[in-house]
């Protein structure tokens, strides 16, 4: 394992709000290429440290760099420009625009150009947005709602909002994606679809970092897995390694910790 | 009340209040769009359509061309009514531009609480109106030359329609075709309506923030300038403080509409135009600008959102 390149380090963080310590000295790596699970049960600190690995808030101490260079401070749009794409816990899907729309505003960030060029470089507008359709219809088929493309975001069911904000995110272009519980309020069978949708994506070349509070989910899907609770990661291995350690089982029945 | 006078005139009155209308809304556009993204009322907004009546007036004079002498030939007047439109939406959108930079910019960096914003806002507004006014000793200018006609071309259904009328409408409408298109079928028009609707998750879809505001102030003060060149044509007069009942007014037909909604400042700068005419026919014009805040008072007790409701994402009909 260790010929694997490291994407993505959080590198001994701690995040404060005011007396609450929300992350103790949160150490781990991301590779390129796996599939890394975030577990813990609520209130660990998931969310806070996936907030803090896509530039919403910034560690107290400690850093997140990203193929070697430091997101913490950096604008929201620059650290997706340099490749972090994420999704919500909570769906936010622009809702009065159409879901080929939502996928282009995710695809607009690699085109360039200002008011004028937009207005005067006609040729070349044209051109781009003609790419960014196509693109943005093409991550649709690949996520399966593309029967969707043109009804309003918040007429969708919900699973095809899911589907369609990942879809979203996707078109960043992401070497990272950060998946918030995906399969939040899916039934078993969405749940096997959403596996498989994640391993897709895994094997156009994209890593995906996965919080997710469904065990099964997680243990089927993910290469590697980091359990954090209360704010300190208290395990980190392969699924099997994780499902056997004592702390992650008290964690979640709530056995007091024995150590 | 005089009905007959309301009945007797009502084709003109409609004709004038479409063209006066016309210009309300255009205006309103600017509140409109900084809403929108924002949830603030720029209220320096008014000043940015008055800068722009100057702008326009000052490059005709310096063309040569005045209220003793205007343009002859059709080629020439359209050449000059075009560089006056140029000069004003340049000094409209720049204004517009500066307020954002100097007065709310600094201001969102260090998350100042809204009334600071607001308090900035009229500070703004007194600020670009103070330096005008000094530097126009406070008089009201009427030095512009008639570019377009204000004689009747034509007659429909008993309403007189002149030139002016018809190149502020038809301009008029072309400006606000021209945005909705932007707003709903252009990369950066979608950028806007994104921020509009989630601020956090367009940035972290790579939409830069601070250029789509910069993009909607600069919108804003495209469509002031025009609609300062066409109130140059209606009135063939301004002065510093024309700005404030304008701008009232314009702001007005944005609520009226409701505010953050592109169609909705449409409607209701057209609406509000009508409604001033028809009832300065029916109780006095005295009363004509008491009548849009009457207006605006009694719709908003029935529709709080305004007539077409709020969300600039709401864009689309």
């Amino acid at each position: 394992m260790s010929e694997r390149k490291p994407l993505l380090e959080v590198d001994n963080v701690t995040l404060r709000f005011g007396g609450v310590v929300a992350l103790d000295k949160v150490d781990f790596t991301l590779y390129e290429g796996e599939i890394l699970g975030l577990i813990g049960p609520n209130g660990a600190g998931k969310t806070t440290c996936f907030n803090a690995m896509t530039g919403v808030y910034m560690p107290t101490d400690g850093a997140i760099r990203f193929r070697g260079q430091q997101i913490s401070g950096k604008k929201r749009h620059k650290i997706t420009k340099m490749g972090i794409a994420r999704t919500f816990q909570n769906i936010r899907l622009f809702p009065e625009m159409t879901a080929l729309e939502n996928v282009q505003v995710g695809a607009d960030a690699h085109n360039r150009g200002s008011v004028p060029s937009a207005m005067l470089r006609l040729p070349r507008f044209w051109q781009e947005e003609r790419r960014g359709i196509k693109r943005a219809e093409e991550l649709l088929e690949f996520v399966g709602i593309k029967g969707r493309t043109h009804e309003l975001a918040r007429n969708l069911p919900y699973g095809d909002q899911r589907r369609l904000e990942i879809a979203r995110a996707l078109a960043t272009d992401p070497t990272l994606l950060c998946l918030d519980e995906p399969a939040a309020g899916f039934n078993p069978a969405e749940k096997v679809a959403l596996l498989e949708l994640i391993r897709k994506i895994r094997d156009s070349g994209v890593t995906v970092l996965l919080i997710e509070h469904d065990m099964r989910l997680v243990m089927g899907v993910t290469d590697r897995i980091v359990v954090l609770e209360f704010g300190k990661k208290i395990a980190e291995g392969t699924p099997a390694e994780v499902r056997d350690n004592p702390k992650v089982v008290a964690a979640y029945l709530g056995v007091p910790d024995a150590a | 009340m005089d009905f007959s006078e309301l009945f007797r005139n009502f084709p003109e009155l409609t004709t004038t209040g479409l063209t006066q209308g016309a210009i309300y809304a255009l205006v309103a556009l600017g509140y409109t769009l900084v809403y929108g993204v924002l949830r603030l009322i720029n209220f320096a907004h008014s000043e940015v359509f008055m800068v722009g009546t100057f702008a326009a007036m000052w490059t005709w004079n310096a063309l040569g061309f005045n209220q003793n002498l205007s343009p002859s030939g059709v080629l020439i007047s359209a050449g000059v009514l075009i560089a006056g439109l140029l000069a004003a939406v340049a000094v409209s959108s720049a204004t517009a531009v500066a307020v954002e930079l100097t007065a709310y910019r600094p201001l969102r960096k260090r998350n100042a609480p809204p009334l600071a914003f607001l308090i900035s806002a009229i500070g703004a507004s007194f600020v670009i109106m103070e330096i005008i006014g000094i530097a126009t000793d406070r008089a009201p200018y009427g030095n512009m030359p008639e570019l377009v006609s204000n004689k009747p071309l034509f007659t429909i259904l008993g309403a007189e329609i002149t030139p002016v009328q018809i190149v502020i409408v038809v301009g008029a409408l072309v400006m606000l075709v021209g945005l909705d298109w932007f707003i709903n079928n252009t990369r950066l028009g979608r950028g806007v309506r994104a921020v509009a609707q989630d601020p956090d998750s367009a940035a972290l879809m790579g939409v830069n923030k601070g250029r789509v505001i910069g993009l909607v102030f600069l919108l804003g003060g495209v469509m002031a300038g025009v609609a300062a060149v066409f109130a140059n044509l209606k009135y063939g007069f301004t002065k510093f403080n024309l700005g404030f009942l304008f701008g009232l007014k314009a702001f007005t037909a944005a609520v009226l509409g409701g505010i953050g909604n592109l169609r909705g400042a449409v409607l209701g700068g057209l609406l509000l135009g009508l409604v001033e005419n028809y009832a300065s026919a029916l109780v006095g014009t005295q009363f004509r600008d008491l009548v849009a805040f009457v207006v605006l008072i009694a719709v908003l007790m029935f529709r709080p959102t305004g007539i077409l409701g709020e969300s600039l994402g709401r864009a689309r009909a």
